[in-house]
């Protein structure tokens, strides 16, 4: 079997460390997994609950209930165009009849070459910015129909290779906590004091220092 | 009394009014069961009294006022506080409630008139009761895919499911088994497993119960009966020793379901799906409805089992029939009759053919078990202790088979008491068990060896010797494997009991109602009342006379004796050695050996297609009586169908026969064996009337100390080989399983499991069909590696419902070692 490379089985391993709990690692691991294909599989869930010591069915639980994890295959590009009002108000509807238009695929659809999926989204938080877009959750502003193809040449031609990383990657440089300096996160049934800033209950001398 | 003096007399609990009323409520209790206990009803779909709070529903909402004002709060989340006021009909809370509804009923199908819940659907009740009376929503309802199975057993209908999380809690928290979850989010949300591994949990039944929507279903119900149309009674599983607590139900005379009743000492309202679906077996069309006679003599062919087992036999009456058993028994030579069996009835059963063999038949050689439990002497006589107890003992100590797969509704006792903290559970045996992961501590050993494990832990110096000095112990203490000899399992009562004499024992009883059997004297050498036959206690001497003179047989030597010979009359009580008795080598001879065979039972089991005369018995839910659990308590079986044709209970036949035989066993109905049984048995004195329901009585004490065997060291093992450990799957080869049709195809394939550093010893892939040799006999089967199973032992189902596993085993031998051949005919090193 073995989904995970050997190089993500011992990040794997590495994350999962961190935690007192294994399960506390299933959302880590779930981003690890679409790093590697783009899109979270079957076979990608099955091993996390083995690493996790849980079921597959609480890894799909938790996995689906994030709508950024996807289980189907998206394009390498992610597009997601937004909808919401301020958009709307510029233009956004336009801006996603051209992108239909230019990629050939509806909105929700990959381009046969495996390269973009074209999706409708909600506010993405940056409506002074309005037409606004992401790919793999990067953004693009004040998108109109010519900027819309120049971006799209780009990203084909590879011209923002280094800006924009393929759909599951989440940030180019990963944190690296060697054993040793981890700070050992102590496990919820160990813990038997109130945090520290938390007054000691009346007639209770015994704060803890 | 004013609410001063009470504080003061009872300082532990809380006062808060609830609609007025004064009520005591516990530190830490929640508002929604101070308020059930004061007999006022929150409503409520997601609370449930034996599982964690997660206000999913808001249906609890009331008004709670603390001091600050009354406010809506879900009183299931809150905990009660001094002084603390809550209105449950307050016209804010009878606004929250519809609301709720209101939402509720968006997207529910209004499907009542063909939802299997209506009628008793809590959905449909509260929105009665509560409800605003009329929706203001006329969109289109959410739709998806009408039932899907999500397992074999449990349908799953989406658009009715209001997300209660009881289904998904119950898996996660009660069962250990989270093969379900919530998927998605928000509107999109709903239950579902993961693709290709279906909600295969022993217990997943539970969650059809305790839905509060008709979403989820059970197979075996789903569309059979309307709850209008069910009559109803109470009554105890009988399909293992741990007794739990049903509502048996049927429509036009026959059993449709059984639903779990929450007992606190034994089963908390849960059920395992074996127990609650066996019912399948009792309509069974295989079932013998008429007395058979064979057309030839037992013994005579001996492939006839092969061929049409039905073949051999003609229906007859009943007259005829037990005239001929009555004819063999005055034939028969003293000292010549055994009785087999009798552990799948009731007390009552047991009773009678207890006394039908000991004061007309004057025999001693029965035996209720099949050489696969422990000496009845210590099943009977060791300090007893109660699932309670074991679930509240500092350390509670597993020497057993796994009860998961044995003794189910324990399994989930004892995993909450251990995640709740309340005992410490520390497992000896030869594989992981279900408990593993919640004990603190599992010491693996080869099979056969737990005794000599305990004994170098507690003789040493490790820490569990002082742990179990000095707190409360309890052993579940029960036969890992038949495949060692029960004296390896009574060494373990002896190493614990020289060592830890304030130990109690629950002993893991394999069958029904082995315990009761027991206690009623099935096993030589015993009597009723959990007495010896060498000092009967005065009621009993009195009412049945001067006992047999001496010690009878048990089961491996009864049937020693008839493969011998010696035995003329052999009755089989529902007992069926060719198929569960460990050696069957020892089973073939005995049976083909005995005169006549009289098998009482309710299917031509392959040991009563041997019989010359098979006697139809009525099963569970076809006679009343009582039933003892593995902790020795007594509580009542209800009478819900007739049974087919001519069956009848064990005792009728026992008592018949009596009188066909000259004797008369003195009573006529099953109220008078109750009876009788409490007259004559001290411990049993109280077992009597109405008290048998619900939580029924517990019988306790012994008239003897056991005595134990004397320690003896572990067998030498041969080096190269590997021991058979024979374990046991809830689903396995026996006619429960078999003729429940909802159950059948879930019995499991017969490998042979072992370490994968043994396997690599043998040298071949996993899933490779080898041959497996004994001094006894030889097998092939496929071996496969788990890692879950200690080095040295290779573990073997049993009873299998199609490999002979029995061939390997010799009884008298204690442990049974193996080789393993691989095709080219290399043995294994
Ligand atoms: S299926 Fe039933 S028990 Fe499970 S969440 Fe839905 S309503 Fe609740
Ligand atoms: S655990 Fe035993 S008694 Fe309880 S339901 Fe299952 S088979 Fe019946
Ligand atoms: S409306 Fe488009 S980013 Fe907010
Ligand atoms: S019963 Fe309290 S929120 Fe569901």
């Amino acid at each position: 079997m073995s989904f995970f490379s050997e190089e993500n089985r011992s990040l794997a391993r590495e994350i999962i460390g961190r935690y007192p709990k294994r399960r506390s690692a299933m959302i880590p691991l779930l981003h690890v997994a679409q790093a590697q294909a783009g899109w979270v599989t079957e076979e990608a869930m099955v091993e996390i609950a083995e690493l996790v010591d849980t079921t597959p069915a609480e890894v799909l639980g938790t996995c689906s209930f994030y709508e950024m994890f996807k289980r189907e295959p998206v394009g390498k590009y992610l597009v997601n165009i937004c909808a919401t009002m301020s958009c709307a108000l510029a233009g956004a509807a336009e801006l996603m009849e051209h992108a239909e238009e230019r990629l050939g695929v509806r909105a929700g659809g990959t381009t046969p070459d495996g390269l973009f999926t074209l999706a409708s989204a909600e506010c993405q938080a940056a409506c002074t910015e309005a037409p606004c877009l992401q790919v793999n959750y990067r953004y693009r502003y004040r998108v109109d129909a010519d900027g819309f193809d120049q971006l799209v040449d780009d990203l084909a031609g590879g011209a923002l290779d280094d800006e924009i990383p393929p759909h599951g990657v989440t940030a180019r440089v990963r944190q690296h906590i060697p054993a040793d300096r981890a700070v050992g996160a102590v496990p919820p049934e160990a813990v038997n004091e109130p945090p520290v800033w938390m007054a000691a209950p009346a007639g209770n001398g015994a704060g803890s220092a | 009394m004013s609410d001063a003096t009470a504080a003061e007399a009872a300082p532990s609990t809380v006062q808060v009014t609830i609609n007025g009323i004064a009520v005591d409520a516990q530190p830490g209790e929640l508002v929604i069961a101070a308020a059930d206990r004061a007999g006022v009803h929150i409503p409520r779909f997601c609370y449930h009294e034996r599982m964690s709070p997660v206000g999913m529903c808001r249906m609890c909402l009331v008004e709670i006022d603390t001091g600050r004002g009354p406010q809506l709060q879900p009183s299931c989340m809150v905990p009660v506080s001094p002084e603390m006021v809550v209105d449950t009909t307050s016209e804010r809370t009878q606004r929250a409630q519809e609301g709720v509804l209101e939402l509720l009923l968006i997207n529910h199908p209004l499907d009542c008139p063909v939802c299997d819940k209506g009628g008793e659907c809590p959905l449909q009740d509260q929105t009665m009761a509560y409800g605003p009376g009329e929706s203001r929503f006329v969109e289109e309802k959410r739709h998806f895919q009408k039932p899907i199975p999500i397992s074999d057993l449990v349908h799953l209908d989406r658009e009715r499911c209001i997300l209660c999380d009881r289904c998904t809690r119950f898996a996660d928290e009660v069962a250990g088994d989270p093969l379900i979850d919530f998927t998605e989010r928000g509107n999109e949300t709903q239950v579902l497993t993961f693709p290709g591994e279906p909600f295969s949990s022993y217990f997943s039944g539970n969650t059809v119960q305790i839905c509060p929507v008709g979403a989820l279903t059970a197979s075996p119900y789903r569309f059979k009966a309307r709850p209008w149309d069910l009559v109803e009674t109470e009554s105890t599983c009988t399909t293992c020793a741990v007794g739990c607590r049903i509502a048996v139900q049927s429509s036009r005379n026959e059993l449709v379901r059984y639903l779990g009743v929450d007992i606190d000492p034994v089963n908390h309202g849960w059920l395992c799906d074996k127990g609650r679906f066996a019912f399948g077996s009792v309509a069974s069309p295989d079932r013998v409805t008429r007395p058979l006679q064979a057309r030839t003599p037992s013994g005579t062919t001996s492939d006839i089992a092969d061929a049409e087992p039905l073949r051999r036999f003609q229906p007859t009456d009943w007259a005829s029939a037990l005239g001929a058993v009555a004819a063999a028994v005055k034939a028969a030579r003293p000292g010549a009759i055994a009785v087999l069996g009798g552990a799948r009835g009731t007390n009552e059963d047991a009773y009678a053919w207890s006394k039908l063999a000991r004061t007309v038949l004057r025999t001693d050689h029965v035996d209720a078990q099949l050489g696969d439990g422990l000496p009845a002497e210590l099943t009977v006589g060791l300090p007893a202790a109660t699932i309670d107890e074991a679930c509240n003992a500092d350390t509670t100590l597993l020497v057993c088979g796994d009860l998961r797969e044995e003794l189910p509704v324990l399994h989930l006792r004892l995993r909450g008491a251990a995640r709740a903290g309340t005992t410490r559970l520390v497992e000896i045996a030869p594989t992981t068990t279900g408990l593993t992961r919640n004990a603190v501590r599992s010491e693996q050993c080869r099979g056969g060896e737990a005794a000599s494990v305990l004994r170098n832990l507690l003789d040493g110096d490790d820490p569990l010797a002082g742990e179990l000095a000095s707190g409360s112990v309890v052993v579940v203490l029960g036969r890992s494997s038949v495949s060692e000899s029960a004296e390896a399992t009574a060494e373990v009562a002896a190493v614990i009991s020289a060592r830890v004499p304030h130990s109690r024992f629950l002993v893991a009883a394999r069958r029904g109602n082995v315990r009761g059997a027991l206690d009623m004297g099935l096993a030589p050498g015993m009597l009723p009342g959990r007495a010896l036959s060498a000092s009967p206690p005065r009621e009993l001497a009195a009412a049945w006379g001067e006992p047999p003179g001496e010690r009878g047989h048990d089961a491996t030597g009864i049937l020693a004796a008839a493969a011998s010979g010696e035995i003329d009359v052999l009755f089989l009580l529902g007992a069926d050695p060719l198929t569960d008795f460990p050696d069957s080598m020892l089973a073939r001879l005995g049976v083909s050996g005995a005169g006549m065979v009289v098998a009482v039972d309710s299917f031509v089991s392959q040991s009563a297609a041997e019989a010359d005369i098979v006697l139809p018995a009525a099963v569970f839910g076809e006679k009343s009586g009582t039933t003892t659990n593995l902790e020795g308590r007594v509580s009542a079986v209800g009478e819900l169908v007739t049974a087919p044709g001519s069956a009848r209970p064990d005792w009728m036949i026992a008592a018949e026969l009596a009188v066909m035989c000259g004797g008369d066993l003195g009573f006529l109905s099953v109220d008078e064996i109750t009876a009788e049984i409490g007259a004559v048995c001290a411990t049993h004195a109280s077992a009597i009337g109405p008290d048998l329901a619900a939580d029924g009585v517990l019988a306790s004490g012994a008239a003897f100390e056991p005595e134990f065997p004397p320690e003896h060291v572990a067998p030498a093992r041969d080096a190269y080989g590997l021991r058979l450990v024979c374990s046991r799957k809830l689903y396995d080869g026996g006619v429960t399983v078999g003729q429940t049709p909802a159950l059948e195809s879930l019995a499991a394939d017969t490998v042979m499991r072992v370490h994968p550093v043994d396997l690599e010893r043998v040298g071949v892939e996993s899933g490779t069909e080898v041959e497996v040799h004994s001094d006894r006999g030889a097998l092939r089967l496929p071996i496969v590696a788990d890692a879950g199973i200690a080095r040295g032992n290779v573990v073997v189902l049993f009873p299998s419902p199609d490999i002979d596993v029995g061939a390997l085993i010799d009884v008298t031998a204690p442990v049974t070692d193996v080789r393993i051949e691989t095709r080219g005919g290399e043995a294994s090193r």
